[in-house]
């Protein structure tokens, strides 16, 4: 159980950093293009091991005999599957739309999908 | 057995710092952006909690949430985009 817990602690460490670093990430970055890139990739990165740790733990309890755990560990992995499943997809038809609304990049000299419908 | 409560309120500052942001940030695209990271955020901390409590309500609580703002996400999106449904 000791070897589980530094997992589970190394897990709660880097899931921490990356959630802190997206969230800052959303107000230092200058235009919205760019916030989309920093939250999203860096809060998915994060929850994924933070839920991971949550997995690690609960399966420690369920090894050593105790089944009521059981149910934890496989919601949780469905609740990883469903965020990693829901985030990109979100993630890029905020993008696409926010490019059909004529949301300009900041500093940006060229726009390389100017006039272009990708439908 | 680890104490998940400082991870916790590690969590809840993450989510009062992108909240922030939907209430300064300037323009829908980037309101709607923030609030997908808050509905991120709080997925995480629902698990989190549900095994602080050792209740599993929390986790089906939140494999609920997920689905509901990626729905919400996805037509808002739609709503910015312009197009029709």
């Amino acid at each position: 159980m000791d070897a589980l817990n530094t997992v589970s602690y190394v897990f709660i460490g880097i899931g921490l950093f990356f959630n802190f670093v997206g969230a800052f990430g959303l107000h230092r970055f200058p235009d919205m293009y760019t916030r989309l890139h920093a939250a999203t990739k860096c809060t998915t990165f994060g929850s994924i091991f933070l839920i991971l740790a949550v997995i690690v733990q609960a399966a420690g309890i369920w090894a050593q005999g105790e089944t009521s755990q059981s149910v934890m560990c496989i919601h949780s992995v469905l609740a990883l599957v469903a965020l990693l499943v829901t985030n990109a997809t979100g993630a890029h038809a905020i993008a696409r739309a926010a490019h059909r609304s004529g949301e300009k990049p900041a500093r940006a000299a060229v726009d390389d999908l100017e006039g272009k419908e990708n439908d | 057995m680890i104490d998940w409560f400082p991870v916790v309120i590690a969590m809840a500052v993450c989510i009062i710092i992108t909240v922030a942001r939907i209430f300064i940030g300037p323009g829908a695209p980037t309101r709607l952006v923030a609030f997908d990271t808050t509905n991120t955020l709080v997925v995480a901390t629902l698990v989190i909690v549900g095994m602080m409590f050792n209740h599993v309500i929390f986790i089906d609580v939140a494999i609920v949430y997920a689905l509901l703002s990626f729905t919400m996400t996805l037509y808002v999106a739609k709503y910015i985009g312009g197009s029709k449904f």
